[in-house]
């Protein structure tokens, strides 16, 4: 059986991310001949003396013209193994939001350092963001190790200097390994100008990572997506509560609490895409029927009746600000949403904004702009049924929505209280 | 005792019904853009089984430019009567003598297309398409969100999209706006076909390799009949082919392959070095940028 993995790459063009991803795509035969053809062709034509990989994972015109990436690249590949989703996120500053966006949904953080240049602001911004968003295995890449002659000293000061910064962070798991994606060393082949390094490839690494206990199988969430009720003649009394397992494992027999009215009822029925099933675990789609008809819709949710979430209307919550037309300010009024729930909410206080480089903590931040992230105290219009997002990434995250706009302007993960 | 990992396909199939469902949910008025390919077809599939044992929520619709393969409406009537959901035809060639659109020099109809589905988009009040591109299929699409929001044109601003982390989508639209969604972001072509091989989809005759008339364009296969006709110099033959996609049959190139059922499909996808768009669209080779453009006026 091969299962998926989704793992985000941040660095910038310039320390090899694009010919790091082009050299995984090759090696792996993920990158088809008329893709590789174009590149060539576009590079040629622009009067580069080599091919520019970035061309394969920068495709809108505008990245092109600039030679940047703006935006989060999805990229896929596959071995026996494992297929690989790719969230290829850009490496500045400036788009600090993208690099949110694509760490949200990772197992797995790749980060590139050159290895002439050691641990830069960049390479320490790209560390808290990742732990930040909830990755637990963080890679560290050590790339251009053919510039400095494949030595294990300068190797060994990288990753000390890295460990030094770590510490600051929760990292649950920490791998670094020396590479050259120019010449593929230690990418998908074991490299013999390191005879030193006793770890696995980074692709070896990929395959066989263990993401299955990142998930939680403990706490029982169920946020109540949509009612089917068919109401035909083959069905007349069919009610069924569709939705994704967020967390914890769910079987035919068990009791469940709903959110927010506390009856208890028992589990009768769990019906998956292809059938019946006897219990469900994440990240499973599926349809729960219960023993009593009782008035459950969207936004609520099933969880055990000794394990509940934490319920109420006062957050708090780091946030990663992601509009360029507005700050964040306290007072202000916003749509929030959160599992399969909407509603609304305003920022009370803002306790500290955060140097994303430096992990510094401005207490006396008013407001949050494009790109930054802070503690924020905020107050919904309705209870909302979460977890601590380091315990449950589906229940500890929301979204922040403008009134006006409609756009995405925020991103938020729930702290203990 | 079981490690309760779930296998990939059955990963993406998940992400897919609980996208198609939260779409479902959350907007008042969405439609299943349907062309009768493959991945249409597994799109489909995936809105049947949200939903069952209740019908499919939702119309579908097909832009029919009038140069589709006649087995592919053939399909087309068939599937939707088997499932039981609502079939909206909007029809190109009446567009044409209505004068909404005008034939493109080129001969190709997949430019007139989009204004054809914004005008049905805005007459049936759809405020959510769902479409079955992959993002593997094609560069632009690689940066496109599983919601991608269109303005009241239809249009798609890849410079301004908006950020769309962890499964929580937001739809939310004002009245003419609408929101494209792609329940099918995370799929390869080759998921596609091991899905379609596991479930036992069925899909049209086309995609398995049959004996057909054709003619050699610059290493591209056409078919032979209505809609290609041989200019002075070429000559056909017959020769055993299939088609990994379906376009509009002016357009759309055959490849020879012996693979006459879907496990040897299956099979050839692991092992084949050209994309399927470079491999069989005429369309798509214009400028590097032609589907950013052509996704900027509101294409799929």
């Amino acid at each position: 059986m091969a299962d998926l993995l989704r793992f985000a790459t941040a660095g910038s063009v310039d320390d090899g991310k694009s010919t790091l991803i082009g050299r995984l795509l090759f090696d792996s035969k993920g990158l088809f001949t008329d893709q590789l053809e174009d590149v060539e062709r576009i590079s040629k034509r622009r009067g580069n003396d080599y091919v520019d990989l970035s061309l394969l994972t920068d495709g809108l015109r505008a990245e092109r013209e600039q030679g940047i990436t703006i935006d989060v690249a999805y990229r896929y590949f596959a071995t026996p193994r494992r297929k690989f989703i790719i969230a290829d996120t850009p490496g500045h500053v400036q788009y600090t939001r993208n690099m949110v966006t694509g760490a949200s949904t990772a197992d797995v953080a790749l980060i590139l350092i050159d290895a002439r240049h050691g641990v830069t602001e960049q390479s320490r911004r790209h560390a808290f963001l990742a732990t930040l968003l909830g990755v637990s295995h963080i890679v560290l890449c050590v790339n251009k190790m053919d510039l400095v002659q494949w030595s294990q000293d300068r190797f060994d000061e990288i990753c000390d200097e890295f460990r030094e910064f770590a510490a600051k962070l929760t990292i649950r798991d920490l791998t670094f390994i020396p590479v050259s994606a120019l010449l593929g060393d230690n990418v998908v082949e074991r490299s013999a100008n390191t005879p030193w390094f006793a770890g696995a490839t980074l692709l070896s690494y990929l395959e066989n990572v263990h993401v299955g206990s990142d998930r939680n199988l403990v706490d029982v969430r169920f946020p109540v997506q949509y009612v089917i009720r068919p109401q035909t003649a083959s069905h007349p009394d069919y009610r069924g509560y569709a939705g994704m397992l967020a967390s914890g494992i769910v079987r035919v027999g068990d009791p469940v609490r709903v959110l927010p009215s506390g009856l208890e009822t028992t589990v009768t029925a769990i019906d998956g895409p292809d059938g019946p099933l006897t219990e469900a675990f994440p990240p499973m789609s599926v349809t729960i029927r219960l023993e009593e008809d009782i008035d459950i819709s969207r936004g609520d949710m099933l969880v055990r009746p000794r394990n509940v979430p934490h319920s109420s209307q006062d957050i708090e919550a780091m946030v990663c600000w992601m509009d360029d037309s507005a700050e964040l300010v306290p007072g202000k009024k916003y749509a929030l949403k959160h599992t399969t729930k909407w509603a609304r909410m305003v920022v009370r206080e803002i306790e500290y904004r955060v140097d994303v480089n430096t992990l510094h903590r401005d207490l006396d931040a008013s407001s949050l702009g494009l790109n930054e992230i802070g503690r924020v105290r905020l107050r919904s219009t309705v209870p909302l049924f979460c977890d601590p997002y380091t315990e449950n990434r589906a229940t500890g995250s929301f979204i922040i929505v403008d009134e006006q706009t409609n756009n995405t302007v925020g991103a938020g993960m729930i702290l203990r209280r | 005792m079981t490690a309760r990992i779930l296998d990939q396909w059955k990963t993406l199939e998940s992400e897919s019904i609980h996208i198609i469902r939260e779409v479902a949910a959350e907007m008042q008025r969405p439609c299943l853009l349907f062309s009768g390919g493959k991945d249409s077809i597994v799109m489909l599939w995936l809105a049947v089984k949200a939903f069952a044992p209740a019908r499919v929520p939702f119309p579908v619709m097909h832009i029919d430019t009038g140069l589709n393969f006649p087995e592919v409406l053939e399909f087309r009537d068939s599937l939707v009567s088997d499932l039981g959901v609502e079939l909206i035809v909007a029809s190109v060639p009446d567009a044409i003598e209505r004068g909404l659109v005008r034939e493109d020099s080129s001969g190709s109809r997949n430019r007139i297309q989009t204004p054809v589905l914004l005008e049905a988009t805005e007459q049936h009040g759809f405020d959510a398409l769902f479409g079955g591109a992959r993002r593997d299929e094609e560069k632009a699409r690689a940066k496109e969100r599983v919601f991608s929001f269109r303005d009241d044109f239809g249009q798609w601003d890849p410079k301004n999209q908006r950020p769309e982390l962890w499964s929580l989508y937001n739809g939310r639209v004002s009245p003419g706006e609408h929101i494209r969604v792609f329940p099918l972001s995370n799929w390869t072509e080759l998921d596609i076909w091991n899905y379609i091989e596991a479930q036992n989809i069925p899909i049209p005759s086309l995609y398995l390799a049959h004996e057909r008339e054709v003619v050699d364009r610059q290493g591209m296969l056409y078919a032979v009949g209505d809609f290609i006709e041989l200019r002075d110099g070429e000559s056909s033959s017959i020769r055993t082919v299939r088609y990994r996609t379906m376009g509009d049959a002016n357009l759309t190139a055959a490849v020879e392959s012996d693979a006459d059922t879907v496990a040897k499909v299956v099979e050839e996808i692991e092992t084949v070095r050209l994309t399927e768009r470079g491999a069989t669209r005429g369309d798509d080779k214009v400028s590097e940028t032609s589907m950013e453009d052509r996704k900027r006026e509101g294409y799929f």
